[in-house]
């Protein structure tokens, strides 16, 4: 063997092999614009005609509309319902994540379809169901109305309303993410003379933080932003039981374009929020986060 | 795993704690969610079956509901195949712009309902960003059912495009080695090593799509002209029969809206059995 066989030859022709389990280029490029652009027109262009829509008359007019006092109190509304039904629904989460999870028992399965629920029913129906309980004719219609209790075109049903559609959020990321983790840490605490409380605060908690945030964050973004059962239960009183999207409606309804679109930047804004804390934690984070279909 | 002795229904643990949030998260479910469903449900009992039919069978909500489970027909058909290119762009390519496509796709589940209803409809309207250019052509967008179909399709995408992810991450890229060593075309690959393993989660996130689509109501009630037997959706006619205080109307519908759910929650279950037993995963 000479030298010369092993050495390159002087000239290699251009490498255009290309690995058989990619598509070429052109498909590539044909696919990847395909997906671009239906992402951009169906999901990117509504997001930003929200706000460019809400600084249509200036910077001046969109600060203007937050003077409006009802609109004020639409804001207000949101914010003490989510800090109602949110709180809630984390306490739900954790009790019904730490029961499921830490213990094993028949009907689990079933269990974790129930607590589903609220995200196959439509958001109208979650609201009349509780005018149905609740209602002027409703189950406790005259009792409430003898003890002079108001909760449907009140505060209590809206409360009510968004606790239901937001029902699943904390529990559904929980439950698998302490299933995944199983109970030696646990076992381990209790087993060092840990009491119940001090092995969930101290052992528990830290194990699950990112994946109770993201939960959290999810939840708080619908509850902020629930229509549908709200509107059945609301009674759209202004300045009283109009959360932020029923106030969108009135607004749009009375042709204040520009106010309605002021109103919704907000809530884009918190959506906007939401999702980069989300993606956030998904980088940082996703070991520690349940991986479920979302 | 260690087997659960006869007779017991929970297998005993050192950890405590079962009974308080157990007890809990039973009173709380109970109270929230399964007695004011199955109180809704029992509602329906203060009708006759005859009144029951009658109000099924009412043109208007046939009218409603048809074009309720129609649109969302069409806007879960269209997701699916948008769907499948987005998912499998996002899992296979790398490009700029990747991970900001990526977060945003979840943005239907994250903008309220509300706000996403007044933008399609300021895009779709007569003198909206689309609608003035197709409204000469003739296409009116907004007000008809074309803006229901746009509306689910903007709600639905997450879902398909979310199913499947994890799924292609999960394809063996070893399978499509071998189809190549064995002469199948890029094609060929494609369309009968990759995308039939993929049918199983392609029928689930259609069905998921399809369910929230049927519910729908906030994104649609700014796009669709609400014209009663037109460009009406069930659960506009339900909140109508309220205002009406027709209880028992909303009832009827609810219910019939209820049991279509359902439905589509077993057709889930059953796509996952069956992709379980033919292509061993979930």
């Amino acid at each position: 063997m000479s030298e010369q066989t092993l050495a390159p030859p002087a000239t290699m022709p251009p490498v255009t092999w290309r690995a058989p389990t990619a598509e070429v280029p052109p498909v590539r490029i044909v696919l990847i614009g395909v997906a671009v652009l239906f992402i951009g027109v169906f999901l990117g262009f509504p997001l930003l005609v929200v706000f460019f829509e809400a600084f249509l008359n200036g910077v001046g007019k969109y600060f203007e509309t937050f003077a409006d006092s009802d609109t004020q109190a639409a804001i207000r509304l949101t914010l003490l319902v989510a800090a109602l039904a949110v709180p809630a629904n984390l306490i739900f989460g954790i009790s019904a994540a730490w029961a499921i999870a830490k213990y094993d028992f028949r009907g689990k399965a079933l269990l974790i379809t129930l607590i589903d629920l609220p995200f196959s029913v439509s958001p109208v129906i979650a609201g009349l169901i509780y005018v149905i309980m609740f209602g002027a004719q409703g189950y406790f219609g005259d009792w409430l109305k003898a003890n002079n209790i108001q909760i449907i075109f009140a505060i209590p049903g809206i409360v009510l309303a968004t606790i239901f559609v937001t029902f699943p959020f904390v529990a559904r990321e929980l439950i698998p993410l302490m299933e995944e983790q199983g109970t030696q840490d646990e076992e381990a605490a209790i087993s060092l003379g840990a009491s119940g409380w001090q092995t969930f605060r101290r052992v528990t908690l830290p194990n699950v933080k990112w994946g109770l945030m993201y939960g959290v964050l999810l939840c708080n973004a619908r509850a902020m932003g629930e229509f549908g059962a709200v509107a059945v239960v609301s009674g759209h009183i202004r300045g009283l039981t109009n959360t932020m999207p029923l106030h969108i409606e009135i607004l749009y309804n009375d042709y204040q374009w520009v106010a309605a679109f002021t109103v919704a930047s907000l809530l884009a804004l918190l959506a906007l929020i939401t999702l980069i804390v989300k993606t956030l934690l998904e980088w940082r984070f996703s070991d520690e986060l349940a991986n479920g279909p979302r | 795993m260690t087997a659960i002795a006869i007779g017991t229904w929970r297998k005993p643990s050192i950890i405590p704690g079962f009974g308080l949030t157990f007890g809990f998260l039973m009173v709380y479910l109970s109270l929230i969610v399964l007695i004011p469903i199955a109180l809704l449900i029992l509602r329906t009992t203060q009708l006759s079956w005859a009144e029951y039919w009658a109000i099924a069978t009412n043109a208007r909500v046939v009218a409603a509901l048809r074009l309720s489970f129609g649109a969302a027909l069409i806007a879960a058909a269209i997701n699916t195949v948008f769907g499948i290119i987005v998912a499998w762009v996002l899992v296979r390519y790398e490009f700029p712009g990747r991970r900001l496509a990526d977060a945003i796709v979840d943005l239907p589940f994250a903008l309220p309902t509300a706000v996403a209803g007044i933008a399609l409809t300021a895009i779709f309207a007569k003198n909206g960003w689309v609608g003035q250019y197709t409204e000469p052509l003739g296409i009116k967008i907004a007000y008809t059912s074309i803006g229901v179909v746009i509306a689910l399709t903007f709600i639905g995408l997450p879902f398909v495009v979310r199913t499947l992810q994890p799924v292609i991450m999960e394809i063996e890229r070893e399978t499509e080695e071998a189809a190549a060593t064995l002469g199948a075309s890029r094609r060929q690959t494609v369309f009968r090593v990759v995308l039939p393993t993929l049918v199983p989660a392609l029928l689930t996130g259609f069905v998921l799509a399809l369910a929230r689509g049927i519910g729908e109501y906030g994104s649609v009630v700014f796009i669709a002209g609400n014209l009663p037997y037109r460009t009406e959706i069930a659960p506009l006619l339900i909140v109508i029969r309220l205002t009406e205080f027709d209880y028992n109307g909303a009832t009827a519908i609810a219910t019939i809206m209820l049991a279509i759910s359902f439905v589509m929650f077993l057709a889930i279950n059953l796509i996952q059995v069956w992709a379980r037993r033919r292509f061993g995963y979930v």
